[in-house]
């Protein structure tokens, strides 16, 4: 077997090195009940090239999005990744090495951890960042517990604009926290509904913008309604990329900024990995769940970083510490900070002006469908229309057509009752002819 | 004499002393002194080609970002050089053994790398139509009956995303099964002082209070004890196995017995897996609940610290309240059960936006088909037996924390025979750094003193063992002889030397920031 060394002279030898006479008596300890002589019911080791076709046969059944027109967003966005990213991040040293617990051997990865921070703190226009969390979804439950322990307030209010799997998430990892989760109704524009569920109770509001129907939103008057009841704001995001065009969350007032950074340096990957951005004030850093690096010096007195305020964490707080989380997606990290420094603010921008012109254009070939109607007012990238028909069953059609043309809302949100809104976004991997696909499939399919 | 070529060029080395000039820039030979990319002075650059908009956002007024971003951007042969700077800072299982215990450090095969990169993988959104991500779906139910078959489970939820969030997710479906049976005022989690901190930490998430369990002398869970602490108080014993002291739990179907006879579920902590894969199936040991990090046991690669993948496979009793989406199979072929209505509508929730961890799931199954059952029964009786070599290769020279009998897939000493030398763990671990190795996991676990655990894997030869062996006992030689001072300052010869943790947690500077980093030509 390709990935096992060791020779059958090998294994009798070691094991007179050791003293018994066979593998079995290194298994002694367990109980007889549960000894499997023979091997489980499956099949037996395969080559290669056995392998590859199996594998290859599966994906060939999946429609990759690169492979038609393509128009889903609802928190998962296509964009054009640089090849060198995917090069860089499969270095030995990055792709097989474990979290940097002996920093004088992990530099490598300690920096891109800082320099990553340091990126994601920039973008969200924040204070801090930590070192990343699983994903968006989970960041946003993360930051909703984590105003509990900053307040000693135990009610979150999360508005209508949420993408519906952060709310479920939240409402399911918060809810096991004791927290009181409550989310106001779906509402394409109504991010400042918020401010009249604010009570002397709350702990944080949650507000997303760019919503989940795309709406962008400045919520600077939510972030002092919120202060003035002594409440945090939390700012979700889930399109990392609008950094580059709309104002950040810490110019709006944000306590704690959350995003899914999928958009920059990561592929689809049908769901994950993704990568969790973390970024809140300084003054609450000490409550921040996941990992931190931090700037210190060596026993030469050479500038050097290390994982630090670790007191926080698991295996040392145990019981006590700020979150369970221990590995986290640093490959994906690496995947973003890489392209992060390539785009640069200037590509960034670059990137993001492009993402709206061709979302504008979409909105503008759709506009002129029978029974389409726009519903989203001021979007970046991505916008909720209005069919006359159950959008699920649209998108089926589509699909059957060659189109995958967005994402029904029902599919987030199965009992909102919105089975007539469907999300669409437009990336720069978008083309002129994709959209003249899309707008031609959806007349037939609208008539 | 001097050898020269026609040229004048000297083709032997010439004599000199033994004077080690430091550098004079701070580079040494191939490892250079990396700037940060904020010190390369790419403001205003960038390293991607993007056609400008053709018209302003004119419809955003107000909403406009106007405020400078502070990000640098790195032409591509900029960027690709101070990766590969960084990435040459860095120990790898690539580069030579990387014995860190409970971490399950073995070599990532290459051909899951390409699988996970195929387009009909990597580039398929998890909104898409069902109906165009058969494959996907066809992917993650092979996955699966693989998992339950090796763990002799029923089911299995495959969407947390590392160990933590399984052992997350197992408790709330736990705690989920208890509400829905009446036994909602068990708030109690029993755990023993050997657990992975991520046990207490995810039982208190999850609103429960921590009991410890105590040890035996032999390493094992105390029956006594965990008799006396039972009761009906009690939601779930968490128990690792084999345990995080390298041992299996001999008792592990009595453990089971008496937990259930209490009405509690037993949640095994499956970190260790690697060690009984193909030989041991939790199933037949009573448990209720497993997480599976499959970058441990089924190789996905760690990534400098993710991501992961950990889904847990869970008894008929657990199985209806696992969290939503999960793969369902329909005469029309595979959908998915998302919820909260229809079909998950007994879910406790949901774990997070998506379906899992796709591409953790492509790699790991491409590794279990090319292992096969012979393959990862192979996998579990090599790990095991690569650590009991190092075990008794290393037992005359150092002290095994449990000398008595064999260990699992790793071996756990102590610092007893580092008594009087005054040399600590920490130093011994650093100086193993300047001999080209990656320490093992120090001072965990808690209940040994000065613990260093050593998980070798399978995926190591013979003769990278013995290289590795040979390290240690000259370096416990040296210790034992008063060689203080190659351990005290150690590491002399990595990229950095000791850090100051201190420092970094007294002051945290955790960002860049320009006022307090001048460019590196100011300074």
């Amino acid at each position: 077997m390709r990935y096992l060394p060791l020779t059958p002279d090998d294994r009798v030898q070691m094991l007179g090195d050791i003293g018994v006479d066979s593998i079995d008596a290194l298994f002694v300890d367990v109980p007889a009940s549960a000894r499997r002589e023979g091997l489980v019911d499956l099949p037996h080791f395969a080559g290669e090239l056995e392998v590859e076709r199996e594998l290859a046969a599966l994906a060939a059944t999946n429609v990759a999005a690169g492979s038609v027109p393509f128009f889903c967003g609802a928190g998962a966005y296509r964009h054009h990744v640089p090849a060198s990213v995917d090069h860089l991040i499969q270095r030995s040293e990055f792709l097989t090495s474990y979290t940097p617990y002996q920093p004088e051997i992990a530099q490598g990865t300690l920096q891109v951890l800082f320099e990553f921070q340091t990126q994601v703190a920039a973008l969200m226009g924040m204070e801090v960042a930590n070192a990343s969390l699983y994903d968006g979804s989970t960041a946003c439950a993360e930051a909703v517990m984590m105003t509990k322990r900053v307040t000693r307030r135990n009610r979150a209010v999360l508005s209508g604009g949420v993408h519906p799997h952060y709310v479920r998430t939240t409402q399911t990892l918060a809810h096991a926290e004791g927290m009181e989760v409550v989310a106001l109704a779906a509402a394409v524009d109504a991010e400042d509904a918020v401010i009249a569920a604010i009570d002397a109770g709350t702990a944080c509001v949650v507000v997303q913008t760019p919503n989940v129907f795309g709406t962008a939103t400045d919520v600077t008057k939510i972030a002092e309604a919120a202060h003035a009841a002594g409440a945090l704001l939390i700012v979700v995001t889930t399109e990392a990329v609008s950094y580059g065009l709309l104002k950040s969350p810490g110019e709006m007032g944000a306590d704690i900024a959350v995003a899914e950074g999928q958009s920059i340096g990561n592929a689809l990957n049908f769901g994950g990995p993704y990568v969790g951005l973390f970024a809140c004030r300084e003054k609450l850093i000490r409550q921040a769940p996941g990992r931190l690096c931090g700037e210190t010096v060596d026993a030469d007195g050479r500038r050097g970083f290390v994982l630090t305020l670790s007191t926080r964490e698991q295996h040392i707080r145990r019981d006590k510490a700020t979150s369970n989380i221990c590995t986290n997606s640093g490959l994906c990290a690496l995947a973003f900070s890489i392209h992060m420094s390539l785009l640069g603010e200037v590509g960034l921008r670059k990137l993001a002006a492009l993402n709206h012109q061709q979302a504008r254009a979409l909105k503008t070939a759709l506009e002129g469908v029978k029974g389409v109607e726009v519903l989203t007012p001021r979007f970046f990238n991505e916008f909720a229309v209005k069919l006359a028909k159950p959008a699920a069953q649209v998108v089926e059609a589509l699909a059957a057509k060659g189109v995958l043309g967005g994402v029904p809302y029902s599919r987030l949100d199965p009992g909102a009752g919105l089975d007539d809104i469907l999300l669409v976004a437009a990336t720069e991997t978008v083309t002129a002819e994709d959209i003249a696909a899309f707008k031609t499939a959806l007349t037939e399919v609208m008539a | 004499m001097s050898s020269m070529n026609t040229v004048g060029r000297p083709t032997a080395p010439a004599q000199t002393n033994d004077y080690i000039h430091p550098t004079l820039t701070g580079g040494r030979g191939l490892l250079q002194d990396e700037a940060l990319i904020f010190e390369l002075d790419g403001w205003g650059k960038t390293g991607v080609d993007i056609p400008d908009a053709d018209r302003p956002a004119d419809d955003l007024a107000g909403l406009l970002r106007t405020d400078p971003i502070g990000l640098p951007g790195l032409s591509e042969p900029e960027a690709v050089r101070h990766y590969v700077r960084l990435s040459q800072k860095n120990h790898a299982i690539d580069l030579a053994l990387y014995p860190l215990g409970s971490c399950t450090m073995k070599h990532n095969p290459r051909l899951n790398e390409k699988m996970a990169r195929l387009d009909g993988f990597a580039d398929i959104h998890p909104l898409q139509p069902v109906s165009t991500v058969q494959g996907a779906l066809a992917l993650i139910d092979r996955l699966a009956h693989w998992l339950k078959t090796l763990t002799g489970m029923p089911a299995v939820a495959m969407t947390p995303k590392a160990g933590a969030h399984g052992e997350l997710c197992g408790l709330l479906t736990i705690r989920a099964a208890h509400e829905a049976n009446g036994q909602g005022h068990r708030k109690t989690v029993l755990v023993p002082t050997s657990a992975h901190g991520t046990n207490p930490a995810t039982a208190a998430f999850v609103g429960y209070s921590v009991v410890e369990i105590a040890q035996t002398e032999d390493g094992r869970v105390s029956l006594a004890d965990l008799e006396a602490k039972l009761g009906d108080h009690v939601a779930a014993i968490m128990v690792t196995n084999p345990n995080t002291c390298g041992l299996f739990e001999r008792d592990i179907v009595e453990i089971a017995r008496l937990t259930h006879a209490a009405g509690a579920y037993f949640y095994c902590d499956g970190a260790n897996f690697n060690a009984i894969v193909g030989r041991v199936r939790p199933g037949d040991l009573g448990v209720d609940a497993m997480h599976i990090n499959l970058h441990k046991t089924f190789s996905t690669p760690h990534g400098g610290g993710g991501p992961g993948a950990g889904p847990v496979v869970l008894s008929a009793a657990l199985a209806p309240f696992a969290p939503a989406p999960w793969v369902v199979h329909h005469a029309g072929g595979f959908q998915l059960a998302e919820g909260p209505a229809g079909e998950a509508a007994s879910a406790f929730g949901r774990m997070s936006a998506f379906h899992g961890q796709m591409g953790m799931f492509v790699r790991a199954y491409a590794y279990m088909r090319s292992h096969g059952a012979d393959g990862l029964r192979q996998v579990a009786e090599d790990a095991v037996l690569n650590a009991n070599y190092i075990k008794a290769r290393l037992g005359d020279v150092m002290s095994p924390a449990f000398p008595d009998g064999p260990c699992m897939h790793e071996a756990l000493f102590d610092d007893h025979w580092l008594e009087g030398t005054g040399v600590t763990t920490l130093d011994f671990a650093k100086a193993m750094i300047d001999e080209g190795f990656h320490p093992m996991t120090m001072y965990f676990p808690l209940v040994v003193h000065g613990a260093m655990l050593i998980e070798p894997t399978e995926t190591e030869s013979k003769q990278e063992l013995d290289r590795f062996i040979g390290a240690l006992r000259a370096l416990a030689a040296a210790a034992k002889a008063g060689e203080v001072d190659r351990f005290k300052g150690a590491p002399f010869h990595a990229p950095m030397r000791r850090l100051d943790e201190t420092l970094a947690a007294r002051k945290p500077k955790l960002r860049w920031k320009p006022e307090a980093n001048p460019p590196l030509a100011a300074q």
